[in-house]
Order: C-alpha cells, then sequence, then structure tokens
C-alpha cells in the first residue's frame, strides 16, 4: 500500500492534520459509492426490463379467444406469481366469485389433515403467492405452493392424486375419477393465469365487450393483451386483462382490476415459464417412512368439527344456492332458513360476537326488512334478518334491489 | 502476547517492498491465533452441541409413533418434522435452528474481536510494525473471520450429520417438493446449503469488522456487532417495515432452504448471495476507510 501508512504514526503539523483529515474523509466516498452504484442497479433494473412492447402481427379479439381456446399446451413448467387483494375482512364461504369459486367449494369439503387441499386453497385467496406448476399431459400434473422453508405440492400422476405438506410431514393421497365431486385435482385450483382466463371467458357473452389492447412481454415471452370490461353497470368488477402467449395461445398473465380502481383484485402472472418437457421425477410421489398418510375417504364427519377458523361461515347443511340475475350481475342467494341463525347489524343483542359483525359491516334496510351488508373490494353480502344471504361480485344498491324484488 | 504475534514482528524485515506471499503469511498466523483461541474452541463446541440437543430431542418425542410433529412451519425450525424420515434433514434443521441467532453471535464475536480486540490487548501496534501494511492487515483479519465461518457452519454441518445418522435412518430422501432424490444427491445438497449458509454470514462479518475498527474495545464491538443482528431481526419481523426488510442481511437467511425443492428455487437464494456481497463491499470498504485512517494509540 501507499507509504504513508506506515508513517502514520509521526507527528504532523497543523497544515499536515488539515489534508490529513481530507484524505481520511475522501476515503469513506468507497463505501458510499458503492451504496450510490447498488441503489442506482436496484432502481433502474426494473425500468430496463419493461421496456418496450413487442411487435407482433395485428389478431381481432374473436381471433384470439380462439386462440386461446385452441391453446393445447401439454409440456411446460414455471412459476406463477398470484396477489389476491379482496379487501379485508376475509368472509370465507360468501366469496363466491369468479376468481375464488373454486375456494368456496373447498370450503363446503371436510377437513382432517393439513396435507388436505381443501384446507390449503383458503390461503391463496389472500396475500402474494409463489406457486409452481408442471404439467405434461393431461394426467400429469403438478402444482406446488411455495412457502418460507417449506412446499405444499399437489401432484397428480394418472389416478392417483397425491398433496404433500412438506411443513408438517403430512401428506393426502385420493383416487382420481372416483366421485369427483368432493376430490380436487391441481387442475381445480385456480392458480394459473389459464384457468383465471377460463373461468373469465365463461362468462363472456353479450354483457361484455372483449378487445385486444397492443402487446406486452410476460415471462420473457411475447404476449397480446385481452381485455374483459363488463357493459353491464352495478358490477364491482371494473376490467379483466389476460395476456396471451402469442406462440402458444396460452394465457401468460391475468389481472382484475375492480370498478372503484386502485389495485387489481387479482393478480396472477408467470414469472418464468418453460415449454419443455419436464422431468417424469417431478410427478412421482411416495411418501417417505414417518409422514402421516391421509386417505382420501378415512375422513370421518368427526373430523369436519374440527374446521380450521375462516371455515365456519359455511352454508348449513340442505340450503341450496340460486342464482339471479345474468352475466356480470349475478347473485347469489341462499336461504339459510330460519331468523337469527346469523347474527345481523340489525340485532342489538349486544353479544361480543355481533359487535364483531357489525363492526365488519354496515347496517341496510329497504323493502326487504334489515340486513348487513359485507363488503370486499370485489364481492359484496347481504344478510338479512330472516337468514338470506345475497352475494356476487356486485355494488350494494344491485345487491338491496335484488332483495327488495325477492321479497 | 501469544506466540503467533512473536512469530510475526519474529520474521525477517529485510524486504521494503513487501513480498506478496508476506500476505499468506499474515493471513496464515491470523488463522492459526483465530482458531487456537480457547474462545473459539468453546464457541464451535457449543454450535456443535446443538444438533445433538435438536436430534436427542426430536427422537425422545418421537419414539411413541410417527408423526408428532408441530401443525404448520411455526412448529419449529425448518425441516424438523422430516428429521424421523431421513436423517440427513437434521442437518438442514441444525442449520436452519443455528442460522438465525448462534451462528452470528459466534461470528460477531470473531469479527468484533478482530481489530478492536488487539487495540484492546495493545498488540494492533506491534501487528502494524510488521511491513504488511493496514490494507492486507484487514485483509487477512476478514478472510480469517470468512474461515471461521465456513468452519462453524461445517462444524454444525458435520455434527449434525453424525448425530442423525446415529439417531435416524439414512437413504434415499424426499424434497420438500414431494420428488425423491438418491442420498449421495441428497449429501451434495447439504454441502451446498453449508456453503450457502456460511456465504449468508458474510455480510455479519463485514459489518462486525467495520463495528471492530470503529472502537478500541474488543467486547464493545462484540456486543454492538450481536445486538444489530438481534435489532436486524426484529426488525425484519415487524410487517410495517415491509418496504425496507428485503434489504436487512438477515431477511434471504432462510432461503437455503430452497436447495430442497425440486427443481431448485434460485431467486431468493441469488437475492441472498447478492445482498451478502453487497454488505461485504459496503462495510468492508468503510472499514478499509476506517482502518487505514485511523490513529493507533493502542
Amino acid at each position: 500500500m501507499a507509504p504513508y501508512e506506515s508513517d502514520d504514526s509521526t507527528p504532523a503539523g497543523e497544515v499536515e492534520d488539515v489534508r490529513d483529515g481530507r484524505r481520511r474523509a475522501a476515503r469513506y466516498v468507497v463505501p458510499v459509492a458503492v451504496v450510490g452504484v447498488a441503489a442506482a442497479t436496484i432502481g433502474l433494473a426494473p425500468a430496463f426490463a419493461g421496456s418496450g412492447d413487442p411487435d407482433l402481427p395485428k389478431i381481432s379479439a374473436q381471433q384470439l379467444i380462439e386462440k386461446i381456446a385452441k391453446s393445447d399446451v401439454q409440456q411446460m413448467s414455471g412459476t406463477v406469481q398470484i396477489s389476491t387483494d379482496l379487501g379485508l375482512p376475509n368472509l370465507g364461504g360468501l366469496e363466491n366469485s369468479l376468481a375464488s369459486g373454486a375456494v368456496s367449494q373447498g370450503v363446503k369439503g371436510k377437513d382432517g389433515s393439513a396435507a388436505d387441499p381443501k384446507s390449503k386453497m383458503l390461503e391463496l385467496a389472500s396475500g402474494t403467492h409463489t406457486v409452481r406448476v408442471a404439467s405434461d399431459g393431461q394426467d400429469k400434473r403438478k402444482l406446488s405452493l411455495i412457502e418460507k422453508a417449506a412446499e405444499y405440492s399437489v401432484i397428480r400422476n394418472g389416478n392417483d392424486v397425491w398433496a404433500y405438506d412438506s411443513a408438517s410431514n403430512e401428506a393426502f393421497h385420493s383416487i382420481a375419477g372416483e366421485h369427483r365431486g368432493g376430490k380436487v385435482t391441481p387442475e381445480d385450483v385456480p392458480a394459473t393465469p389459464k384457468d383465471f382466463a377460463e373461468e373469465a371467458l365463461k362468462a363472456a357473452d353479450k354483457t361484455t365487450s372483449v378487445t385486444v389492447d397492443g402487446t406486452a412481454q410476460v415471462a420473457g415471452r411475447d404476449a397480446y393483451k385481452l381485455v374483459i370490461r363488463p357493459k353491464q353497470s352495478g358490477t364491482t368488477v371494473g376490467a379483466i386483462s389476460i395476456a396471451v402467449d402469442a406462440k402458444t395461445g396460452m394465457p401468460l398473465k391475468f389481472t382484475l382490476t375492480p370498478a372503484t380502481g386502485g389495485a387489481a383484485v387479482v393478480d396472477a402472472g408467470f414469472t418464468k415459464v418453460s415449454f419443455a418437457k419436464p422431468a417424469a421425477s417431478t410427478f412421482t410421489f411416495t411418501p417417505p417412512k414417518g409422514t402421516k398418510v391421509t386417505q382420501g375417504d378415512d375422513l370421518t364427519a368427526e373430523q369436519r368439527k374440527t374446521q380450521p377458523k375462516g371455515m365456519e361461515k359455511k352454508a348449513p347443511e340442505g340450503a341450496q344456492p340460486k342464482t339471479i340475475g345474468q352475466g356480470w350481475n349475478s347473485i347469489v342467494v341462499l336461504d339459510t332458513g330460519g331468523k337469527g341463525k346469523m347474527p345481523s347489524g340489525a340485532s342489538s343483542d349486544g353479544s361480543p360476537v355481533s359487535g364483531f359483525l357489525n363492526s365488519l359491516g354496515d347496517s341496510v334496510t329497504g323493502e326487504f326488512g334489515k340486513g348487513t351488508v359485507f363488503s370486499t373490494r370485489l364481492v359484496n353480502a347481504l344478510i338479512t334478518d330472516d337468514g338470506k344471504v345475497y352475494a356476487g361480485a356486485v355494488t350494494k344498491d344491485a345487491l338491496v334491489k335484488a332483495a327488495n324484488a325477492g321479497k | 502476547m501469544s506466540p503467533v504475534e512473536t512469530a510475526v514482528t519474529a520474521q525477517p524485515p529485510v524486504v521494503q517492498k513487501p513480498n506478496p506471499l508476506w500476505t499468506f503469511g499474515l493471513l496464515r498466523s491470523e488463522l492459526v491465533t483465530t482458531f487456537r483461541r480457547w474462545r473459539t474452541l468453546a464457541l464451535l463446541a457449543v454450535l456443535a452441541a446443538v444438533p445433538v440437543l435438536i436430534g436427542i430431542a426430536v427422537k425422545s418425542q418421537t419414539n411413541g409413533g410417527p408423526g408428532g410433529g408441530g401443525h404448520g412451519a411455526d412448529g419449529g425450525p425448518a425441516f424438523i418434522t422430516q428429521v424421523t424420515n431421513n436423517g440427513l434433514f437434521l442437518v438442514f434443521t441444525a442449520l436452519a435452528a443455528t442460522l438465525p441467532f448462534f451462528l452470528p453471535m459466534a461470528i460477531g464475536v470473531i469479527a468484533g474481536d478482530a481489530i478492536a480486540g488487539e487495540a484492546n490487548s495493545g498488540t494492533l501496534r506491534y501487528l502494524l510494525v510488521a511491513p504488511a501494511g493496514r490494507t492486507r492487515l484487514l485483509f487477512a483479519k476478514y478472510t480469517a473471520t470468512m474461515a471461521f465461518c465456513l468452519v462453524a457452519t461445517l462444524v454444525v454441518a458435520i455434527s449434525a450429520l453424525a448425530v442423525g445418522a446415529l439417531l435416524f435412518p439414512l437413504g434415499d430422501l424426499t424434497t420438500i417438493s414431494g420428488t425423491r432424490i438418491s442420498f449421495a444427491d441428497g449429501l451434495g445438497r447439504a454441502l451446498l446449503i453449508a456453503l450457502v449458509v456460511a456465504a449468508s454470514l458474510v455480510g455479519v462479518a463485514a459489518l462486525g469488522l467495520f463495528v471492530s475498527t470503529l472502537t478500541n474495545s474488543g467486547i464493545a464491538a462484540m456486543a454492538t456487532t450481536v445486538g444489530l443482528v438481534i435489532t436486524v431481526q426484529i426488525l425484519d419481523q415487524i410487517p410495517q417495515l415491509h418496504a425496507l426488510q428485503p434489504y436487512f442481511f438477515s431477511h434471504y437467511w432462510l432461503s437455503f432452504a430452497d436447495l430442497m425443492r425440486d427443481p431448485v428455487y434460485w431467486d431468493d437464494l441469488i437475492h441472498n448471495l447478492g445482498l451478502q456481497a453487497l454488505y461485504a463491499a459496503v462495510f468492508g470498504s468503510a472499514a478499509w476507510a476506517r482502518f487505514t485512517a485511523k490513529d493507533i494509540t493502542a
């Protein structure tokens, strides 16, 4: 190093001291510069990565929808980032939207094992999650939810459906095909943009406008952007944007924005995708020794009682939901039968439970009587004092109107 | 004074320009000093005891039958439920258990003591009498600390492997993604994980070294470094600091678990290594800026 280092201890004059002080301060430029460079890199990297939409031949909305329908990607693997922001409170079974349709289906299921797919699905309904998907043909699918130092995987290989929860070291096994109603297979879980897109396109009819809105880059691939907007008023759905891979027609990104604006309610997109054949070992699962395995049929009614919190609000047995309205304004009506089953905002028994529920909902009155409206950013639900539940991706006014009409 | 320092000063100081090999001589003496200290050996012994404790606890808990693990990840350190399946998982559990506190504490002690300890015992000026230069001395100190990171991690891993092999079955293991890998592959991943864990401590080591250049009291430097480690980990738990947390050196520590996924999930691992390199660069250069311009009075 420089020679002055070794004679640092020699006494220096006044002038030397000042110069020395400056020289000392100058050295700190190095760490500061390192911090600056790092900050600049972190700040600017996304700006460069997101620049430039790809140039693709023009395509009509109809052609693009056909492209999605025809898309037959059998072999793929990738990483999907899902962010869900429904806005609290999380009402569990009342979230009956297209985005959480499978979630509420899951709620009706039984629970008894930490690895039971149904008990895991609610987790996807809020927050940001990373999911890995792999598929090789119809009967080889895998979906893994990445958790901190753990992973939850649902693997379908032929007729076997395995769910493995590495955090609790529990596995869940069932056979696909047998009484399918209660089964959750990887393809039933709406985790990939493709699943969401199919759900959204199912809803697309004359109440919907579908347009192609330019192009985008998703997970390093060129994609068209398909935008679906409800034509009706009264729905809380603002717009749905789907990025469709230009080559394969596979949806790569799905974004649902609410009519009220703000952040997306559901945003699911690939961050990495590959159309190569995944390794065969990906789909084989043998429960390790010492792992608690629950068979799909082992679950008894007794175990239903041990439902985790947040699932308690499931519909009582026997109540048959019916749907009124059409298109985006569909409202699910559920008669829970009898008054007082659901504590509503109007009841003033002063119990802590009803007080808590009151704080979550707004009480409303109308021709139908009194009730409480529970709101999320996408789904609203009205529970009337006589035990009827109206829920849908519609505004409060539409719910009250439906309740009045139903009276 | 330890025999090593006398060894350093006893080197014939005939060369005016420092011989490049001189750095290695200095480094070797630093390594020997570090690893010969009783303090270091005691730290390593404590680290080696952690897997033994975990192994015995898991073994006695699950003697009644399989299962019995906690529900979810909050039941204990990561991978603890899998230990009964395969002894190799004890390596990962032990590393996950020691990484948040024991390992950084040991590093904090060694790094905090590096410069301040010498100043405290009055040996720093003798070290600087040798024509090695301050930058070289600092570099040798930092390298010795990083060597300790690696040795400490390997001590935990090897002790865990031995206990795991003794108490639990070994064999093919199931990754947390549910796929099966051979034992040799698992062993390779265990080694890789140990290296990643050692690399995760590079940031703390640099931070400790910088703190060590600020004071002449070894105890103060150690306490500050360990205190910083704890503070940062507490801050990492506060949801309101969400935006800052990706820049905390401990934020991605547990990402070593991603090596047990199949295929390996690299994103967080790369974040972690990048962050550690950044901390090493920032605090390493800050330590250099401070140490090379400092008045040595002890």
